[in-house]
């Protein structure tokens, strides 16, 4: 596919533009439609502390559940686009993702175990990170170990087994559950959703999240020096081993911040990056912010259709598989045709 | 301004590939490394970038252990030069040339006014000033390995190691690739180059470094140490140099395989 390159401020203040209206039309439509106009006046209000005079039951609509809602997708979409682009720059493979690595598998199965023992949100979070971290050190142990001429398919292979791992693990943890109360629980939020969103849990998706993406951003320009052959990085000057380290912990963290607020949602993570850089090119300075601009509005419009465009709200994260699997085939099927 | 192996031995932990090795690498002259498949020619030259460690003996830059240079004063004066591979993300050939700036740059720093000034000359002297906006992976293979070496002046390094430059070039793109290298001599550039081809040696190289079964065989001057023994010996055929003269009355020395090639 040839767009024009190299023009990255367009590229971004358009993705900027649509993300904004995307964020409007989103909180106006719904089972209780709203006029743009109170939707305004409601967040304007909420903002500077004042009156908005519109009526407490859209004011609780716009504020407790939809504001969430959107926080949420955004946040989340946002996240796995960047640990997306990171995972692929870091392991020189445009193929992997945070759900292709088995690192989502591993996270889930962290929060998974979290919630089996009804523990606070911190501790989630935690121990959906420390899962994500075993997951994709198996992932990067295993694959180095199998070697191999094809490095490329072999750590996604390596990723898909991992993850099936996890995969049995958060099965197991199900299996214990309690069915009436966890079971349920646990099998709408690994389907990926954001209507577990609540205010009071916002700060903490949003602070891991934060703390994962600024040392990626202000290591942006280091990042593509990662994403040559070793030789060429440490010959250029490069710590390729503590550099890589950092660009693991913060992806994972990003990843797992996310999944333990939404669940599993797949895909977003290796389509987003690379719909980047078809436009923008590899340079990760250009394409960490536009991955975040187009993964929260991808995820914020998936979302926004799953809960208004059917008779039923559908999970996104089970709508982003029909996205994403058939973009993983056309690349893949590219990246065979390039090394036959 | 030298870099100098003495009595190395190179290899991995488990196993040795090369030993006795005495090389020296100095400003402003060209050194080709031959030998034949497996002669361990890029464990030598990682082991000289410092990317192995040395088994035995001792690799110094300027007189010192190059083990005691710090990681980003080694990359402004040591530059790596690979082989061309098709495996890279799609940067553009400016961006591949200014992440040789890397180790001139903190840590976080964007590239600035003097790191884009360095990469543009660097462009500019290869002839890749007009292709710098271009993907890697919209130039031809010349132009590709020739962005690497751009990339390793834009290091500013004192010396270039390259391992095979030329290989997967078509025969005008490898005709390029040593007209470059010889240019860089001329601006006082060290270069140590591998080639599967003698006649590479003998086109541009001052002196030329054979190793074979895990060690130097032969090493000297280009014009003494590259004769029809050496080159039989060293590739286990026999092999003639034969000296041509072109039509603007130019001579020189070409190889060509020996009779019992002939069938």
């Amino acid at each position: 596919m040839i767009v024009a390159r190299g023009r990255f401020a367009p590229w971004l203040l358009a993705a900027c533009a649509g993300l904004a209206l995307l964020v409007a039309w989103s909180f106006a439509v719904g089972r209780f439609p709203i006029a743009i106009s109170d939707v305004w006046r409601v967040l304007w209000a909420a903002a500077t502390g004042g009156e908005s005079g519109v009526a407490k039951n859209i004011e609780a609509v716009v504020l407790q559940i939809r504001g969430p809602r959107i926080a949420g997708a955004l946040a989340v979409g946002a996240a796995l686009a960047a640990a997306g682009a990171a995972y692929q720059g870091l392991f020189k493979n445009p193929l992997v993702s945070p759900d292709i690595l088995g690192v989502t598998a591993g996270c889930a199965l962290g929060a998974g175990i979290a919630i089996l023992y009804s523990l606070p949100i911190g501790a989630v979070q935690a121990l959906a990170f420390a899962g994500g971290l075993i997951a994709v050190g198996l992932v990067v142990a295993v694959s180095t170990w199998i070697g191999g001429r094809d490095p490329i398919l072999t750590l996604v292979l390596t990723g898909v087994v991992v993850g099936s791992l996890f995969g049995a693990g958060i099965a197991l943890v199900k299996y214990i559950a309690d069915p009436y109360n966890q079971l349920p629980a646990i099998t709408f939020w690994l389907l990926g959703s954001f209507t577990g969103a609540l205010p009071r849990d916002l700060p903490a998706t949003l602070i891991p999240i934060a703390l994962g993406l600024v040392p990626l951003a202000l290591l942006r320009w280091r990042i593509d020096v990662l994403s040559l052959s070793d030789d060429e990085a440490r010959s250029l000057g490069l710590n390729v081993g503590l550099l890589r380290l950092a660009v693991i912990v913060c992806a994972t963290l990003v990843t797992a911040a996310a999944v333990a607020l939404a669940g599993t949602i797949g895909w977003v993570g290796l389509v987003i990056p690379h719909a980047c850089r078809m436009l923008v090119g590899a340079a990760f300075a250009r394409l960490l912010p536009l991955s975040l601009v187009l993964g929260a509005a991808f995820m914020l419009a998936v979302d926004t259709l799953c809960r208004t465009a059917f008779g039923t709200e559908v999970p996104p994260g089970v709508a982003t598989a029909f996205i994403g699997t058939p973009v993983f085939i056309a690349l893949l099927a590219a990246s065979f045709r390039r090394s036959a | 301004m030298t870099l100098a192996a003495r009595a190395l031995a190179y290899g991995f932990a488990n196993r040795v590939v090369g030993r006795g090795v005495d090389l020296d690498l100095a400003a402003g002259e060209v050194v080709c490394l031959l030998g034949p498949n497996g002669s361990g020619k890029t464990t030598l030259i990682r082991t000289l970038l410092g990317l192995l460690p040395p088994l035995e003996g001792s690799i110094t830059l300027d007189e010192r252990p190059l083990a005691q240079w710090p990681a980003r004063s080694r990359a402004t004066r040591l530059a790596y030069v690979p082989q061309a591979a098709e495996t890279y993300f799609d940067f553009s050939l400016r961006e591949m040339v200014e992440m040789g700036r890397t180790a001139h740059r903190g840590v976080f720093a964007r590239p600035g006014e003097r790191d884009r000034a360095r990469s543009a000359a660097a462009l500019e002297r290869l002839n890749l000033a007009a292709l710098g906006e271009r993907p890697i992976h919209r130039v031809s293979g010349g132009e590709r390995q020739l962005a690497l070496i751009a990339r390793a002046l834009a290091t500013e390094a004192t010396h270039l190691l390259m391992d095979e430059p030329t290989a997967n070039l078509d025969f005008g793109n490898q005709a390029l690739i040593l007209e470059e290298v010889a240019r860089l001599r001329g601006s006082g550039a060290g270069v140590l180059f591998s080639t599967h081809h003698p006649d590479h040696a003998l086109a541009i190289a001052d002196r030329v470094v054979m190793v074979r079964g895990g060690g130097i065989m032969a090493s000297g001057p280009t014009e003494s140490t590259v004769n029809p023994e050496n080159l039989s010996t060293l590739y286990g055929r026999p092999i003639e140099v034969v000296r041509v003269t072109s039509a603007d009355g130019v001579s020189r020395r070409v190889c060509v395989p020996g009779a019992a090639a002939r069938r």
